[in-house]
């Protein structure tokens, strides 16, 4: 169950990762491999490691062992035996590889919505201000916001602002996506237009790891959900196995359970 | 009561007043530039320090907020030159001593205005791949101005306020040109009546163009 990601390469491969803070263990030895073009959804109680899961897979945090590598390069420790973290300029530029976007947006307030996205192009990517603009003004007409270009992010809505910050992500053509509880600070009637620029994103390929607690979004957009309980991987297979209301893992059930009281 | 304003011998010696306001601008624009360099350098430099930078950065913002500019322009000018072989006009000893004592105070205001950019501004510029200095430069110091730039109005006008001190030390600025006024014609009250206004009138216009900025920079694009 745990290797359902046939014989193709793991783009993302996280072996073994355990992080504690304090005493606190958040993560006990996860292991996940995430194929390219897979939509893999990461659900579980809060508190169990999810986000922080996510954070070290662009190395937002350390970890205490195990690795995370994408296209086999280790994220944020040095090639070869010893662990040693790397330089910030190489940390950068491992983080260049991997799109984030976040539970609150985090847009940088003093550029428009076009700048937010033409930071990291022409600063990490090295486009010329045209060229940057260009592609702004094409991501910003995927997310349905090429009128908002020039908008600054206290001017758009909360589901405007979390479109704009998608387009941030994935204008740098990232390897993988990673989408942090992204519809969980949204007004309920924004959440649909946000998930439908997800859902866009999905059909066209793009590496995705998400934690939400949209259920039923993740039953119909993810290609593998992984169930954390405590720090760990208590459960991974396809949205339909792992769902199921006659699951045996008791933990799982808990969960479902609960949100099939609120929510389907 | 029998005295009766009059405010002749004042228009006559108007230049000495209006070239001091002049000065007393130029003095509060020169130490607040420099001070400002002197607050970003030490403010970035704290907040990324180890313990004995924090610690020396620290003693002189306190040194400086906990001694009268009065005694620190005296110190400067009178106090350093019999010390060490140094010679300075009365003019650059002041800005000196203005630009040291306002970097104090921006130290602090720039630190706090950093340390208030949110996590996940830094967060979000580390995600697209920027360097530390690029974060800094593209992410932290713009949002921190945002933050900063109204105790930054106010600190410029107290400064404009405190180039009075420098009378002291004979520089000519509008202060000691109200000094000179009332010593050569002693009009008392119509002087420090006229320069009261001076102070006033220009230090409300100042607050009022620094609001003006202000609100532009909210709304920049």
């Amino acid at each position: 169950m745990a290797t359902s990601s046939n014989d193709s390469p793991a783009l993302l491969d996280i072996a073994e990762v355990s992080k504690s803070f304090g005493s606190v263990e958040v993560l006990r030895s996860v292991s996940l491999k995430v194929a390219k073009g897979e939509v893999v959804t990461v659900i579980g109680p809060s508190g169990s490691g999810k986000t922080t899961l996510l954070r070290c897979v662009n190395f937002l945090e350390s970890y205490d062992s195990g690795s995370i590598r994408i296209d086999g390069k280790e994220v944020g420790f040095r090639d070869g035996g010893a662990r040693q973290r790397r330089s910030e300029r190489d940390l950068a530029g491992m983080r260049a590889e991997t799109g984030m976007v976040f539970q609150g947006f985090n847009l940088f307030p003093h550029l428009t919505a076009a700048g937010n996205i033409m930071l990291g192009l022409t600063k990490v990517r090295g486009k010329s201000k045209g060229e940057a603009r260009s592609i702004a003004e094409h991501w910003l007409g995927r997310v349905g916001l090429a009128h908002k270009a020039d908008s600054l992010p206290a001017e758009l809505s909360g589901g405007q602002q979390q479109r704009v910050g998608i387009a941030r992500a994935v204008a740098m053509e990232p390897k993988i996506l990673l989408l942090d509880e992204i519809t969980s600070a949204l007004d309920p009637e924004l959440v649909g237009e946000v998930l439908a620029v997800v859902k866009s994103l999905a059909e066209d390929g793009m590496t995705m790891v998400m934690v939400t607690h949209e259920m039923a979004f993740a039953r119909d957009a993810s290609s593998r959900i992984v169930f954390m309980a405590d720090g760990g991987v208590s459960a991974v297979g396809p949205p339909k196995e792992v769902l199921a209301a006659e699951t045996t893992n008791e933990r799982l059930r808990t969960f479902l359970a609960r949100f099939r009281a609120s929510q389907f | 009561m029998g005295y009766t304003l009059n405010f002749n011998l004042i228009w006559r010696h108007f230049d000495k007043l209006s070239g001091g306001l002049l000065l007393s601008l130029e003095l509060a624009l020169i130490s607040i530039a420099i001070g400002i360099a002197i607050g970003l350098v030490l403010a970035v430099w704290y907040v990324s320090a180890g313990r004995i930078v924090r610690g020396v950065i620290a003693a002189y913002v306190e040194f400086i907020r906990n001694v009268p500019l009065i005694l620190l322009v005296y110190l400067v000018f009178y106090g350093l030159p019999t010390v060490i072989d140094i010679a300075y006009s009365a003019q650059t000893s002041f800005v000196a001593t203005l630009a040291l004592y306002s970097g104090a105070y921006l130290v602090e205001v720039f630190r706090s205005g950093l340390e208030a950019v949110p996590r996940g501004q830094i967060d979000a510029g580390k995600a697209i791949g920027l360097t530390p200095w690029q974060r800094l430069l593209h992410v932290r110091l713009p949002t921190m101005m945002r933050i900063t730039l109204p105790a930054l109005s106010n600190t410029f006008i107290s400064l404009f306020k405190d180039t009075s001190v420098a009378s002291v030390i004979s520089v000519p600025e509008l202060t000691y040109g109200a000094q000179w006024i009332n010593f050569n014609t002693f009009r008392i009250v119509e002087v420090y009546l006229v320069v009261t206004a001076m102070y006033l009138v220009t230090g409300y216009a100042l607050l009022f163009a620094l609001r003006l900025v202000e609100r532009w920079y909210r709304t920049a694009r």
